[in-house]
């Protein structure tokens, strides 16, 4: 298999997978689980049997069926945490960029001293304020999320706008706007991409540790954070409930490393072959 | 090399004192004020009033944040909102506990890290080397929680061998700590091995690629000799620093496990002081993790600087 005109690895086709599989459970959730989400169908802790294939859960609902519609809301949640990130950090870093001189100063120096802050710490002092609602959920961790997203860009642009065609650009009176959208983001899109697999990851990983510690998503939305938080105490009885939904975001963090493990490799070796 | 320390720690000062800040101002940009957020829907006049003046809202903010941070450097937080109870004896057990746990990791994971990332850089490209990276790899991408509940589920309820609740008291021994806090101990050193090991790895492999180690080849030393005598005294820096920065990490990182095992750590209080909007206590713990957190990260430039030959040199 080929993908990007450069062989797939074994791991990164397993990646590919393992992303697709997930990707097609978030969509078509209705469609693929047996059950509702919120169907009550017998008693709690019910064993497996072939109408439930995992059994059913802590309130008596199916708990295959809130594995596949937590998809949805898990990796939903972060594609737009980890999208309006990159929106952000990308508008600010290419900004910071183009414009130079103490506009870029002070966003530098912002940006260095949020990434000195533990980002978990610093989340728990906003959400202790505000609740955990899901808009204050996306946007306190977009912000935090995008600090990293800055860097990468600022550090791409600032070896683009030194080339010919940005001069010209400038040289013809174009705007910053125009300079960003038109000149530097086509030409910044692979190492981008590469990183956003990364921040999807870290953001994926980190909402659900927000859910996990009861921080996250609030019921009775599925979602796999806050389904292992539910089932959590059952273990001690030697249930394996809550290793369901945390091998489910595992699995899935572990596809989306391994192919971009591949993409920053050929990354890599391209250049070398350059020099 | 002086100045450069010295002007390490002046930035380390300056960074702590505007993450402070910002832990303040992370509580002042609610729309409406504390005081209502804290109470919700138990809200009325005289028990909003009452909290207003117990929070000194009154005051100007900025007057507010100096008289917190003032108290905080002499170690009065405050009391808690939950119980009354002063935050700083409620912190310091628990902070106790928490530097224990990571201590424990750290005393295991180093060495761990530090061997396996050597015994994969001098088989660079073989069976140990390439499994040992696709196991590191996830490792790395799974949570904590998942590695902690398989450990649970099966070495302790199904083996038995440890407990799956590592529930320790200020009266627990020395040894009993030691068994009660395994399990979550093998967790974070399964997280942060893998990151240190790919680390070291890395950098010893960098070197390995320069002309006098291509030199110590020709001479015919063996691989061994190479990567221990002549390449990891060069790679040192980049490995200290990521130690560091993985201790760093462990300070952080042990909330999830704490909550998980139910361990009486810093973490684990924080957690359930948010849920209670109890801003005082989060807020001194959110300092305390703040500050720790910015102390390791400058002891790993530090170290750095000072493992580095070519800056050890006066000039």
């Amino acid at each position: 298999m080929r993908l990007l005109g450069h062989k797939l690895s074994i791991p990164a086709q397993i990646g590919l997978a393992i992303i697709a599989l997930n990707l097609v459970m978030a969509i078509f959730a209705p469609l693929i689980a047996p059950y509702d989400q919120a169907a009550v169908l017998g008693d709690a802790w019910a064993d497996p049997d072939r109408q439930h294939w995992l059994g059913l859960d802590n309130l008596g609902r199916d708990l295959l069926s809130r594995l596949i519609y937590g998809a949805r809301m898990s990796i939903g949640l972060s594609f737009v945490i980890t999208a309006l990130s990159f929106f952000i950090g990308i508008v600010t870093g290419f900004g910071a960029a183009v414009a130079g001189g103490w506009v870029d100063q002070a966003l530098s120096r912002l940006v260095d001293l949020l990434l000195s802050m533990p980002t978990l710490i610093f989340a728990f002092v906003i959400l202790s304020v505000l609740g955990s609602g899901l808009p204050v959920l996306i946007v306190t961790i977009a912000i935090l999320d995008s600090t990293k997203v800055f860097r990468l860009a600022r550090s791409v642009a600032v070896g683009l706008v030194s080339l010919e065609f940005v001069e010209a650009a400038r040289l013809r009176g174009e705007g910053w706007w125009w300079i960003i959208t038109r000149e530097i983001f086509p030409n910044a899109i692979p190492p981008l991409i590469a990183e956003f697999g990364l921040r999807f990851c870290f953001t994926f990983l980190f909402i659900a540790a927000l859910s996990f510690l009861g921080l996250g998503v609030q019921p009775p939305d599925a979602d796999w954070g806050s389904m292992v938080k539910d089932y959590r105490d059952m273990i001690n009885f030697g249930y394996a409930a809550p290793i369901y939904p945390a091998a489910a975001i595992a699995i899935l963090t572990i596809g989306v490393n391994f192919v971009v493990d591949w993409m920053l490799s050929i990354h890599s070796r391209g250049q070398g072959e350059g020099a | 090399m002086g100045r450069l320390i010295l002007q390490r720690s002046i930035l380390g000062v300056l960074t702590l004192l505007a993450a402070s800040a910002l832990i303040f101002i992370g509580t002042e940009i609610l729309p409406g004020d504390l005081a209502s957020a804290i109470l919700q829907n138990q809200a009325t006049p005289e028990t909003l009033a009452k909290l207003r003046l117990d929070l000194g809202l009154d005051k100007p903010a900025i007057v507010r944040y100096f008289a917190w941070l003032l108290g905080a450097l002499r170690g009065d937080f405050g009391h808690s909102l939950a119980n009354g109870r002063d935050v700083l004896e409620e912190i310091t057990p628990r902070f106790a506990n928490t530097m224990f746990l990571a201590a424990y990791a750290a005393v295991v994971a180093v060495p761990l890290a530090v061997g396996l990332g050597l015994a994969a850089a001098i088989r660079q490209g073989g069976v140990f080397d390439r499994t040992v990276n696709v196991l590191t790899l996830m490792t790395i991408s799974v949570p904590e929680y998942f590695l902690a509940y398989l450990l649970i589920k099966y070495v302790a309820v199904d083996l038995g061998w440890f407990p799956s609740l590592a529930n320790v008291s200020s009266d627990t021994p020395f040894f009993d700590r030691l068994y009660y806090a395994f399990l979550p101990m093998l967790t974070l050193v399964l997280v942060i091995v893998a990151h240190m090991m790919r680390m070291t790895r890395a950098s010893v492999l960098a070197v390995m690629a320069s002309p006098y180690i291509e030199m110590a080849i020709l001479k015919g030393l063996t691989k061994t000799r190479i990567v221990l005598r002549h390449a990891l005294p060069n790679a040192l820096a980049p490995i200290i620093s990521v130690i560091a920065l993985n201790l760093a990490y462990l300070i952080v990182g042990v909330v999830v496990v704490e909550t998980v095992f139910v361990y009486p750590g810093l973490g684990q209080l924080m957690v359930d002081e948010v849920s209670k909007h109890d801003v005082p206590v989060v807020q001194a713990c959110g300092l305390i993790f703040a500050a720790t957190f910015i102390a390791l990260n400058m002891l790993a430039d530090i170290l750095s600087i000072l493992s580095n030959p070519r800056l050890r040199q006066p000039r």
